[in-house]
């Protein structure tokens, strides 16, 4: 008798999601609903979607949503954790809502040390408007607002939010991990899970950065949009754990 | 003997990105000729699930990269 080995998780809703073919969020949700699955914590859980692409990510996870207006998640999700400690909190957003208008309330939170999960998902363009450059777009690349490529002198140079949040000392888990091959998906998949388990156990701040393709603003196909975050994006932000002190604290 | 297995693509969830098709090892992946009811060509798996020389192994490699979350794999 054949055995499954895979499935749908439970947390994840049979709706077909509206993200373009071959984009990185699919696989994000996915792996957010198995974490939230293994760790059985699906109905004491609240995320806060961002705005963005992924602002209907309420109606793929099954789990309690709050949204937030632009860049707001990290402050919202500081309302909801601060008001019900015993809630296990995360926010999910893009490189537009987070690196672009709302620095200042990601960096107090991690500063502060709130106890949240960030999901912080960088394709490089603001997606949802139509491909717009944003802070962390790389140098020369091309944008429907910068036709010739990104110049340092023009534009300025792409903002590595998670180094930046790094520094402060509330922070205590951060990394930055890809989706763009099953080996990568795996490694994003046990960083989230960390990510997860820092605030349950009362530790910190922790985010995971995922970078993310996005197939339809940089003119690309599926598969080379993810040899381009192998092979170029990767030399702006490089992979790998960028601040782990969850063992001496 | 060898480990054997079969997938499953819900070709109404597919959006033809092709992302499983590099992931498959065994190249029993293609794109569909036939559209879904999206407009897509889905992906298709070109093995049958019963057959004895199939290549599939089971190893979830496709269902792992799969953004769109519609294929289910069996071992066995």
């Amino acid at each position: 008798m054949p055995k499954q080995v895979f499935k749908r998780p439970e947390a994840l809703k049979d709706n077909v999601t509206h993200y373009c073919p071959g984009c990185g969020h699919g696989i994000i949700h996915r792996l957010l609903a198995e974490i939230i699955d293994e760790l059985g914590i699906r109905d004491k859980t609240v995320g806060v979607p961002p705005v963005g692409c992924a602002v209907l990510a309420y109606n793929y996870i099954d789990v309690d949503m709050g949204e937030a207006p632009h860049g707001r998640a990290v402050a919202v999700a500081t309302g909801i954790k601060r008001a019900r400690p015993d809630l296990i909190v995360f926010t999910y957003q893009g490189d537009g809502d987070i690196a672009a208008i709302g620095t200042a309330e990601t960096i107090h939170a991690a500063n502060r040390g709130e106890r949240v999960s960030v999901i912080f998902v960088n394709n490089g363009v603001f997606g949802m408007t139509g491909g717009q450059m944003a802070p962390t777009t790389l140098l020369g690349q091309t944008t429907t607002t910068t036709p010739g490529g990104r110049i340092a002198l023009r534009d300025g140079y792409p903002l590595d939010l998670s180094q930046m949040l790094a520094v402060g000392r509330g922070s205590v888990y951060i990394e930055r991990t890809a989706v763009t091959s099953p080996k990568n998906i795996i490694k994003t998949k046990k960083a989230l899970k960390k990510a997860f388990q820092v605030p349950m156990n009362d530790l910190g701040f922790a985010l995971v950065e995922v970078l993310s393709q996005c197939p339809v603003n940089w003119k690309l196909s599926p598969v080379e949009a993810c040899r381009r975050v192998e092979e170029e994006v990767v030399k702006t932000y490089p992979l790998g754990v960028i601040k782990d002190t969850t063992e001496k604290g | 003997m060898k480990k054997k297995g079969f997938i499953r693509i819900n070709r109404e969830l597919c959006k033809g990105c092709g992302l499983c098709i590099v992931a498959c090892l065994k190249g029993s992946i293609r794109i569909s000729n036939k559209l879904n009811i999206k407009g897509y060509h889905p992906a298709e798996y070109t093995e049958k699930e019963k057959s004895k020389n199939r290549k599939c192994t089971g190893c979830s490699l496709c269902a792992i990269t799969c953004p769109d979350i519609a294929i289910e794999v069996f071992r066995g």
